[in-house]
């Protein structure tokens, strides 16, 4: 296949996240390996020094198109624009974001051009494939790496035929890594006033604010979940202190929420809600086969518990053995000190 | 308030909380007789909610619409009994294999068909594949606009319906001109419970390939009673374009699938001294799993 990588990069009041510097981070190493450019393809408005922003992740040439009808982000102008750079420089492959604009986003631009999308991929890779149908091997495909079937699986996806090869990622799959601090970016200055249509323009945005969510746990990549072992519900503020400092949510399992501790809605396992958070912190949990299969697929597990015996022990990344009431002021403590 | 048409976006799912070791086929695919089929949970919040939009605004249809092999249409007798006024097949050998692009193309020509949708809704996405593709690319292939992730409803107009939308931080009032397409969250209002009248009055409800294993009676319940037959529409009933469906219409292929084996981590176990916490909180940070 020709043509280059290219990334979407998602700004927030004129700044890129860093979830779209993970991926061209990710981008670089495909773009080497297959020996073509990165490009990186921003959207949004008062972006402020591109360049100081992302060149060092290693971009070669930066399309950038700035409206004020670029922020906050719309569907319909975001896909008009995209898919239109996408059928003038044809990428090989193409990153977005598995955030909630990038999963609202990339599935509009594939099918505007008809092309293939895996969703939330763990791993990119470059490598061959050999189609036994048409007895036909395919080099240099990315191979799309994904976690499917309830997270009992991992699927490699292939798309040989209908270029461009997209793939969306989730946030903190990928490593941030600097590539040279002097490398230079070109800048293309993408024609947005003429590119946008007004029927682009008819889903009108009301109101837009940062607010306590709805509990949803399916979402949260850090969750402080605590059990009967806790206490009391008094003592589950000590849980919430946790993941207020590190931007988690709180979840519950059964025992706990049929102690009353914590609302229904918070509860993590085969009945309640099932989780895979990149850090799960257990708090008196003993992890009962019920509440486990609602949260063993958590990337890492942290249990503390005055029981070593518990047996969600067994599954857990790190065992601590103490009460929470003084482990989880301790955590809250020692991270204070590290975040200053 | 004039009256909507209202299609619902439902899928028949393999239960994915309860995977066994039996439920892959050596080729890779899911092999979904070995696992209990449900509604899949999102598509029940999106139920709801053109449920909900039915009780305020008299005279609105509902009509239920799924793709899948021929027991998928449990899900439609599953609508009727909670309370849409119409159900409504795509099965075809053909389509399957389909992956989003594929699916989203099929379900575009099916709504097509049925004609004159002000709007659309399906869960945000479904717990097989967990992708969220196929509500905004139904959307752009029936030219809709699109709104995902919408936990609650706050106003329904004539020509429009205002939605509250789930961000990552937070959350956003939108307005969305119709027609359009909406994709639930599982943060909106629980679907509600079967009717006890209706779970009656379709308790027979089949699709004419179901009803030729039937026993004799069904057959004459169904011969006297036509709104109990649940229309199976295939290729040519939606004009599908043969090239465009399954897996010919399938950008993406899998090229392979491996089981995650679970095993027993050897877990760090630590005391609960400052030091020992200081560095596992050092170590999660050096991760990037906090910070």
């Amino acid at each position: 296949m020709e043509g280059n990588v290219f990334v979407f990069c998602e700004t927030e009041n004129g700044v890129v996240i860093d979830l779209s510097k993970e991926l061209l981070s990710s981008g670089k190493k495909l773009a080497d390996k297959l020996g073509v450019k990165l490009e990186a393809l921003v959207l949004g408005y008062n972006i402020k020094d591109i360049s100081g922003q992302i060149s060092k992740y290693g971009v070669d040439k930066i399309h950038i198109a700035q409206d004020e009808r670029l922020e906050p982000f719309l569907t319909l102008p975001y896909n008009r624009i995209i898919s239109a750079v996408f059928e003038e420089e044809k990428p090989q492959i193409v990153l977005f974001g598995a955030s909630s604009v990038g999963r609202d986003l990339a599935p509009r631009v594939a099918s505007t051009l008809q092309c293939g999308l895996t969703a939330d991929c763990t791993r990119l890779e470059i490598g061959d494939h050999f189609d036994k149908k048409s007895k036909t091997e395919h080099k240099d495909l990315l191979l799309a790496i994904r976690p499917a079937f309830g997270g009992s699986i991992m699927a490699t996806i292939v798309n040989w035929d209908m270029p461009p090869q997209m793939a969306t990622v989730r946030e903190g799959v990928m490593k941030k890594e600097v590539f040279d601090e002097n490398y230079k970016s070109e800048i293309v200055e993408i024609d947005a006033k003429s590119l946008i249509r007004p029927e682009d323009m008819i889903v009108e945005i009301i109101e837009r604010h940062i607010e306590e969510s709805k509990v949803n746990l399916k979402e949260s990549s850090i969750i402080v979940a605590g059990g009967y072992g806790v206490g009391s519900k008094e003592n589950f503020k000590l849980l919430y202190d946790l993941a207020d400092i590190l931007g988690a949510d709180v979840g519950g399992s059964r025992a706990a929420v049929d102690a009353g501790f914590i609302e229904h809605e918070r509860q993590i396992g085969q009945t309640g809600v099932t989780v895979r958070p990149k850090l799960y912190i257990a708090c008196g949990i003993s992890g009962a086969i019920q509440h486990r299969a609602g949260m063993d697929q958590s990337a890492m597990i942290i249990s503390i518990n005055t029981d070593k015996d518990a047996p969600l022990n067994s599954i857990a990344d790190y065992v601590i053995i103490g009460d929470l009431n003084e482990v989880i002021p301790q955590m809250i403590k020692s991270y204070q000190e590290l975040a200053h | 308030m004039k009256p909507l048409k209202i299609v619902v976006l439902a899928k028949q799912v393999p239960d994915t909380r309860n995977v066994g070791p039996d439920a892959m086929k050596p080729d890779g695919t899911v092999n979904r007789a070995a696992l209990p089929a449900i509604f899949n949970p999102d598509d029940l919040h999106a139920l709801e909610m053109a449920l909900q939009i039915k009780d305020k605004v008299p005279g609105t249809e509902v009509i239920i619409l799924t793709m899948g092999p021929k027991r998928a249409a449990d899900i439609i007798r599953e609508g009727y009994f909670r309370g849409v006024d119409y159900g409504i097949m795509v099965s075809d050998r053909r389509f399957g294999g389909a992956d989003t692009l594929a699916t989203s193309y099929t379900i575009s020509m099916a709504i097509k068909k049925i004609g004159n949708v002000d709007l659309v809704v399906g869960g945000v996405q479904a717990i097989d594949g967990d992708t969220a593709q196929t509500g905004p690319q139904t959307a752009e292939k029936i030219g809709y606009p699109q709104i995902t992730y919408v936990e609650e409803i706050v106003d329904i107009s004539d020509d429009a319906i205002t939605l509250k939308r789930r961000l990552e931080k937070g959350v956003e009032t939108v307005k969305l001109p119709l027609p359009g397409l909406v994709t639930v969250a599982g943060s909106y209002d629980n679907c509600r419970f079967r009717n006890a009248a209706k779970t009656l009055k379709y308790k027979y409800a089949r699709t004419n390939t179901e009803l030729s294993r039937e026993k004799d009676y069904i057959k004459d319940i169904l011969g006297k009673n036509d709104y109990l037959i649940i229309p199976e529409w295939g290729v040519e009933d939606i004009d599908a374009d043969p090239a465009k469906i399954g897996l010919p219409g399938s950008p993406t292929k899998v090229k392979d699938v491996t089981n995650i084996v679970l095993t027993v981590k050897e877990a760090k176990v630590l005391d609960a001294s400052e030091n020992s916490i200081n560095e596992m909180m050092k170590d999660l940070v050096d991760a990037h799993i906090i910070g």
